[in-house]
């Protein structure tokens, strides 16, 4: 029998199980929780105060926010405890995109007298985080099957980071991909030419005011009237709005 | 048809004349024929697909279509090639293969030129293509090119000692260097006694054929010693800037040659033109010659076709350590041993 | 502003970058060979820069980017659904696989789960993705290594999965088939038994290539101890799926960290790990883990349950704020998608962690010292898809 682990409320229409033993369920629950809240603890024992932040949802993963002078430090001591596998690098950019949602048909907006938006407060994610940009990063235990993100917040004047490639080999080519896509540039990187996009490119097109050139050029149509299958209720999905 | 054809006796420009247009016809055609049989057609049903089916009757005049496409296509050039050299060095891997087929017998008296040294003539001239090789590889003014043909000079040197130390038994047991000969030989000679089926060399060559037949797949630059032409990493290396006529020309080379060399190997080891019951003196052969030879081809043909589709490539020092630390030896203690067994016995 | 501020390395740079001609220019530390966009070895638009001491490769480096369609950006106005089509292109011979981790992330986020029916078609899927991806890449490494009838053979019994896909999704190549809380439609009629008779015939298949490719004199020749990868370099450079599990390291994501979503605990079956770590080994894996999947598909098909394909969903699809990463044991590898949402419709940010990215940066440090045909048979092993590496 199966104990369905999941991350809130869950929606059963039927299943094989006929008897759901939530009692145990929440044990299982618990019992990861103890083991994240251990790596938690170890991870902030080693790092000290450099762990700014965590966010642990149970049974599913952990989010640990670090200071960025101890970015490499954190990577360190993970692998020290047992993250040996090298998961990814990347970035978010928490800046909500001045261009809306691209999905409002310009006719739609012209006829109805849409007032400009007023531009949104920028709000991070889980382990929280005071800057636009947070570069964030995962390592796996293969032992203990537990995975482990990092995040670290990196300030708008000075859009640096120390490298992850002198720990982990596989980080050479994230960063390189980072730094094309946000600017954030990683100190000791050997070699941060661009990854996708061509030498001599302007900009980095991740990063939200970047616009997608696609939507400029040509807008989005607006709804596609779709008709819905014959015969068929309407608990189908449609087109969005 | 014998004293008919004793009185015909042309002079001597008349007869180079008409064996120059008979090698002319052959050549091509030949290679057509291995062409269509086995690139397109068994080639396919080992495939497990159906292979062209368009031009002519199930697909059959492909590659006649192919041929006049290739004529009529642009001459081209790449930038930097060495032009003259370039020009040339379809026409030197061509020009061994037509002198390749003036020492093969399709019947006592249906040869081109019956040559006392028939098997020495055979392995100098093949050994021609090489220069041709090289040749096309430098002038094309590419790297790709470069390295096919480096590699395509060490492999062909390299398979060509093994060719001749295998033939050399077959020679110690025939007797004699011309082709016909060992013919003549085959068809009259007796296993233990016995002259049922004469005795086709194969029987106590076996290991000579063996080495003879990848020695063979080896010159012809064909898997698994394909590296000189590794289609997917080199892309037809030395071959790759040649396109339309001249490409024709080393597309013709290949499989004219191919068909030489099974032709040479079915004259050593399988019989060549004779058929074990019926004395190789006899006037059949003008038209049965023919036809057994061409059978026994496709037989031997057949063998190196099939091993050609199936097998990977060798890397280049395992095919050099292959030819080297393996051929070789096994072709010095063949020799060895028919020697010995040709005294005994 | 580049990051390279030193002018002459940048116009070096720029001058290695736009050098699409072959030419010949002998420099004094041996040749450069441009293994170009175009080549029959690599499966689509890499770039292999190779500096050459006569055949032995003194430094190779894969430019990627030919291929790279800014997929982390244009899904950030895309709604779920139509990322979900977009993102089948993204491994294109194994599209079904590209879904589920995608869907499994948002599912978790809005505390959604697909009936029971639905997971194991969903598993069921999955598994003939797999089965599909690695069929061609048993046909395709005998092809590049000069046996050209291993390919025919591993396309012409690939229809047989193909078809499948096809009649219970509509798509051979992008099936589009999965949605958040289940899937689009229910199986046809007699579909169940037809898997069986496809399953049977992969399963004749894996054998023919094992006598056909793997049992091959030369094929081992040509693989065994070249490109061996050792196991602690591997997990630093994040690679993932058969490459791994070739290195000796026992870790599958279906057994050890499935996302809840799909079935494998329903069926008995094996993980495969080789000890060597070269190129025959991750063939080997790749062989086995075939043979695997149509045995667990012909196990989930006996036990299918009854029910709804489809949870009950809003009509339009908003996924709560918070963030979630899900990774599942794709055919290539460990195929993840992190989804950060801000309670809209469409996600706010979605970083794709695709298996071959990792997989071919290592190609810098096991090609040092390798024959150029050598760096063939590497890359062939360690088997990567276009789509997956530029995303």
């Amino acid at each position: 029998m199966r104990t369905w682990l999941s991350a809130g409320r869950v929606n059963q229409l039927s299943s094989t199980d006929t008897a759901t033993d939530s009692a145990a369920e929440n044990e299982a629950v618990v019992e990861t929780d103890a083991a994240r809240e251990a790596v938690l603890a170890e991870l902030t024992e080693r790092l000290g105060a450099a762990v700014l932040g965590s966010y642990i949802r149970p049974g599913d993963d952990l989010w640990v926010r670090v200071e960025r002078s101890a970015w490499r430090d954190a990577a360190e001591a993970a692998k020290s405890m047992g993250f040996t596998f090298f998961d990814y690098v990347s970035a978010i950019d928490w800046l909500p995109s001045p261009f809306g949602r691209d999905m409002d048909a310009q006719e739609d907006l012209v006829v109805s007298g849409a007032e400009p938006k007023a531009p949104a407060p920028i709000v991070q994610g889980y382990a929280g985080g005071d800057t636009r940009f947070q570069v964030i990063a995962r390592l796996y235990n293969i032992a203990t099957a537990k995975g482990i993100h990092f995040k670290a917040d990196v300030p708008d004047d000075d859009l640096s980071l120390p490298t992850w490639s002198g720990v982990f080999a596989g980080a050479n080519w994230h960063e390189r991909e980072t730094r094309e896509m946000f600017g954030i540039t990683f100190d000791g990187h050997p070699n941060l030419i661009n990854m996708y996009l061509p030498t001599d490119f302007q900009g980095f097109p991740l990063r939200k005011d970047f616009p997608l050139l696609a939507r400029r050029v040509r807008p989005w149509p607006g709804i596609v009237d779709v008709e819905p299958m014959p015969g068929v209720a309407d608990s189908e999905e449609g087109e969005a709005e | 048809m014998t004293p008919l054809l004793a009185s015909f006796d042309p002079p001597y420009w008349l007869s180079t004349v008409i064996k120059v247009l008979v090698v002319g016809a052959v050549v091509p055609t030949t290679a057509l024929i291995l062409g269509v049989v086995f690139l397109f057609k068994i080639m396919s049903w080992m495939q497990s697909r159906l292979g062209p089916q368009e031009a002519g009757p199930r697909g059959l005049l492909q590659l006649l279509a192919d041929g006049v496409k290739f004529i009529q296509k642009e001459d081209i050039a790449p930038n930097g090639a060495d032009l003259w050299v370039f020009k040339a060095a379809p026409l030197v891997v061509l020009s061994s293969t037509l002198l390749l087929y003036v020492a093969l017998p399709a019947s006592a008296h249906l040869v081109v030129e019956d040559l006392d040294v028939g098997v020495f003539y055979v392995l100098a001239i093949s050994s021609l293509s090489v220069i041709g090789v090289l040749m096309a590889g430098w002038a094309s003014a590419n790297k790709y090119s470069l390295m096919g043909a480096l590699r395509a000079a060490g492999q062909l040197i390299a398979y060509e000692l093994p060719m001749v130390l295998a033939v050399i038994g077959v020679v110690i047991q025939a007797g004699t260097m011309s082709l016909n000969g060992i013919v003549f030989a085959q068809n009259g000679g007796a296993v233990f006694g016995w002259t049922g089926i004469g005795n086709p060399y194969i029987l106590t060559q076996f290991i000579g054929f063996f080495i003879f037949i990848a020695a063979v797949q080896a010159e012809l630059t064909q898997p698994p010693f394909d590296m000189p032409v590794a289609e997917s990493e080199i892309v037809s290396g030395y071959q790759v800037e040649y396109t339309g006529f001249r490409f024709l020309i080393f597309f013709l080379a290949e499989f004219a040659t191919a068909f030489v060399f099974a032709g040479i190997a079915a004259v050593m080891f399988l019989g060549g033109w004779a058929v074990p019951w019926l004395e190789a003196s006899s006037d059949w052969y003008y038209v049965l010659g023919p036809a057994v030879l061409f059978a026994k081809v496709m037989l031997v043909s057949f063998i190196i076709f099939w091993v050609r589709f199936t097998y990977p490539r060798l890397r280049e020092d395992q095919l050099q350590s292959f030819a080297w630390k393996f051929l070789i030896p096994l072709a010095l203690v063949n020799i060895v041993a028919t020697a010995v067994l040709k005294v005994v016995f | 502003m580049t990051a390279v501020s030193d002018p002459s390395q940048l116009s070096d740079l720029i001058a290695e970058a736009t050098d699409t001609r072959v030419n010949l220019d002998f420099e004094s530390e041996g040749m450069t060979l441009n293994m170009g966009p175009q080549h029959p070895a690599t499966h689509g638009t890499l770039r292999i820069v190779a500096k050459l001491d006569g055949e032995q490769v003194i430094s190779a480096e894969p430019i990627c980017g030919y291929m790279h369609r800014g997929y982390e950006k244009i899904v950030e106005v895309r709604t779920y659904p139509q990322v979900n089509a977009l993102i089948n292109r993204i491994d294109w011979l194994g599209s079904f696989a590209n879904e589920v981790p995608f869907i499994l992330a948002a599912e978790k986020l809005m505390g959604v789960e697909a009936p029971p029916r639905a997971q194991w078609i969903r598993t069921i899927l999955f598994e003939m993705s797999r089965v599909a991806n690695i069929s061609l890449f048993l046909g395709d490494f005998g092809l590049q290594l000069g046996g050209m009838t291993a390919g025919f053979y591993a396309f012409r019994d690939r229809e047989h999965v193909l078809n499948m896909i096809e009649s219970a999704t509509g798509g051979r190549f992008h099936p589009n088939f999965d949605r958040i809380g289940g899937l689009k439609d229910d199986l046809p009629k007699g579909w169940i038994a037809d898997s069986h008779v496809a399953m049977d015939k992969l399963l004749a298949f894996c054998d023919e290539m094992e006598d056909l490719l793997v049992g091959n004199e030369i094929f081992q020749s040509r693989t065994r101890g070249i490109g061996v990868i050792p196991a602690d370099i591997a997990l630093n450079y994040g690679l993932s799926g058969a490459n791994l599990r070739a290195s000796g390291i026992d870790w599958d994501l279906r057994r050890d960290g499935c996302p809840p979503g799909l079935v494998y605990d329903q069926a008995d079956w094996k993980v495969w790990t080789h000890p060597d770590g070269d190129c025959f080994a991750r063939t080997w894996v790749r062989l086995q883990e075939t043979r695997e999947a149509a045995k667990i598909v012909k196990q989930l098909l006996d036990t299918i349950p009854a029910g709804p394909v489809m949870a009950k969903v809003p009509r339009i699809i908003k996924v709560p704020e918070g963030e979630a990463y899900v990774a599942t044991e794709n055919p290539l590898g460990e195929m993840g998608y992190y989804i950060a949402s801000k309670g809209d419709l469409v996600p706010f940010r979605v970083k794709i962690r695709s298996a071959s990215f990792n997989n071919i940066s290592i190609l810098p440090w096991v090609a040092r010292g390798a024959y150029v045909p050598d760096l063939i048979s590497i890359l062939g092993s360690l088997y990567f898809i276009l789509g997956d590496i530029d995303r």
